[in-house]
């Protein structure tokens, strides 16, 4: 299939680049529907790999199996591996809880608690820390800092999370994912509802995230893909159809269904 | 031409809507008509009644005057005690039902019976609380008629309390299940929160329901003409008392009847306008 020399296959990266999350021959089901198909994926530490695809591919799907989202709904299961740093995330007996301490997600409509600003941030870390609370202030405050929302709202931290902007609500989840120091965040469409503005604030956001945390990023914005991610994934109907660097996949797609997509023949 | 085919259509389709909005006004005329004149009969009859006496003094003897502290005092008591034992009941069921039940039988079953009780006739509830409380107790208690009201007041807050749970979106669950927050948590920090407003909302309008219920109590608190705060003896309440002074000859009794219904509808009515504004409040947000 790599009739490229040059471009290296990513599910054998060189050395330096860790494998994070090791997907090997997925599949999940919607009750009776198969809704992916065998997939083989890699997400690499320290790295964005974004997953595209047309609507109803399967992206949104597999970002979810990553933090066992799916357990909170019957009928909904999935077999094969996942392995989060070697450990297998799929197995039954699984601590959920501490897996989604490190695996965090952010969501396409932001989702803030009906709680002050500074309570939405410490909630999370009071889950896992008790801490005095010039601790939780500085925690509070370096998790703001890291989301780009700190000058923003320093000063009005007891102020409902509600009163935000859609931009500003969706910096404070991602404040609260990054306050419990997870080791890879999930994040599915999360400026697919925002303005062109707080996207682009939340793209920055993502690229300098980059190099602490492992991220996934399902997108429908093609562009997006390519200025953000160093990987991407390309999804048709629940099958892996192209996973590689994301320069390869966007000027030397291999696979013609990646060609037309990306061209914008369908999707 | 398409013109004078579409006016005809346009025409019919106005005067109709004319015909069915004329219609809902009289309907809701007649309605409205209805509660204004409750109000303006009550206010009437019992206004003349309402002096600092009735809020001091205890039921008279036929023929003499007095006041209706004792029954005021026996419905706050059991109305108080019949939320607090059916209300957590009836809450930690609405919240099983919708966070926990959303897919079992069990749950399909739990509903359609509190559908059921939700509906049923009081004077049945009154008699099984005869049945299973006056009995071997010996006698009429206060007891018995707090755990009648009880018993009505589980329905109504397993309801309300099931549709404002559902009302919390989805997406806030996953959030919160995101963060490694276990099942009890979600519930009870961002669902029980989310959806406070709503929850007291329904906790007042059960308060509401029972205040006014009479058969019930008639067959298991009984009445007590003196001055009793003893749970295992009868105890007088407002619905009885109106109940016995308005069928009676005596016209200070007539009067303390009227007045007492006054004092009902007032506070029931208190109760619905704070549940309302508690609701719209929470929808404003």
């Amino acid at each position: 299939m790599n009739n490229d020399v040059t471009a290296p296959d990513p599910l054998k990266p060189a050395a330096a680049t860790r494998e994070k999350v090791a997907i090997r021959n997925l599949n999940f089901y919607y009750g009776n529907v198969h809704a992916l198909k065998n997939i083989d994926l890699s997400l690499y530490e320290g790295q964005v790999t974004a997953f595209i695809g047309p609507s109803g591919c399967g992206k949104s799907t597999l970002l979810r199996v990553l933090n066992r989202m799916y357990d909170l709904y019957p009928g909904q299961r999935a077999e094969g591996e996942a392995m989060l740093d070697g450990e297998n995330i799929l197995s039954p007996g699984l601590d959920l809880n501490l897996l989604r301490s490190r695996v965090g997600m952010v969501f396409q409509k932001p989702t803030p608690f009906p709680m002050t600003i500074y309570e939405n941030i410490a909630f999370g870390v009071r889950l896992y820390e008790r801490l005095p609370k010039s601790e939780m202030d500085a925690r509070v405050e370096s998790a703001l800092r890291r989301a780009a929302l700190w000058t923003e709202v320093k000063d009005k931290l007891s102020a409902s999370g509600l009163s935000l902007s859609g931009g500003q609500q969706q910096r404070l989840c991602i404040a609260r994912t990054v306050a419990i120091s997870p080791e890879v965040i999930l994040f599915d469409e999360p400026a697919s509802a925002l303005d062109p503005i707080s996207t682009a604030k939340i793209e920055e956001l993502i690229d300098e995230l980059s190099g602490d945390y492992t991220i996934a990023i399902v997108t429908h914005n093609m562009q997006q893909a390519a200025r953000v991610s160093r990987y991407t994934a390309f999804m048709y109907l629940g099958e892996m159809v192209e996973f590689a660097e994301t320069n390869a996949v966007f000027t030397s797609p291999r696979d013609k269904r990646t060609q037309d997509y990306i061209t914008g023949r369908f999707g | 031409m398409a013109a004078p085919r579409i006016s005809f259509l346009y025409a019919r389709r106005r005067r109709s809507n004319a015909i069915w909005m004329g219609l809902s006004a009289i309907a809701a005329g007649i309605g409205l008509t209805g509660l204004i004149m409750i109000l303006v009969v009550l206010l009437w009859q019992g206004f003349s009644g309402l002096s600092p006496a009735v809020f001091t003094q205890m039921t008279p003897p036929p023929g003499s005057s007095g006041g209706l502290l004792n029954a005021i005092v026996g419905s706050l008591m059991m109305t108080v005690i019949g939320v607090v034992v059916g209300a957590p009941l009836g809450m930690l069921a609405g919240t099983y039902l919708a966070e926990y039940g959303r897919y079992s039988k069990l749950a399909i079953v739990v509903r359609f019976i509190n559908d059921i009780l939700l509906s049923a006739p009081s004077i049945v509830i009154g008699l099984f609380v005869y049945e299973i409380v006056v009995v071997p107790m010996g006698h009429f208690s206060a007891i018995a008629g707090s755990i009648a009201l009880a018993v009505l007041v589980v329905p109504v807050v397993v309801r309300t309390t099931e549709d404002m749970l559902n009302l919390v979106p989805n997406t806030l669950r996953e959030a919160g299940a995101a963060l490694g927050m276990p099942r009890s948590f979600v519930i009870q920090r961002i669902a029980y929160r989310a959806a406070s407003a709503g929850l007291l909302t329904g906790v007042l309008l059960a308060v509401a329901r029972i205040s006014g219920e009479t058969a019930p109590l008639l067959f298991t608190a009984l009445n007590n003409q003196f001055w009793s705060l003893d749970l295992t003896q009868p105890m007088s309440s407002l619905p009885t008392v109106i109940f016995q002074f308005a069928l009676s000859p005596y016209k200070e009794w007539q009067q303390l009847a009227w007045t007492g219904a006054l004092i009902i509808t007032l506070a029931v009515l208190a109760l619905s306008i704070t549940a309302r504004a508690l609701s719209t409040r929470g929808a404003d947000r």
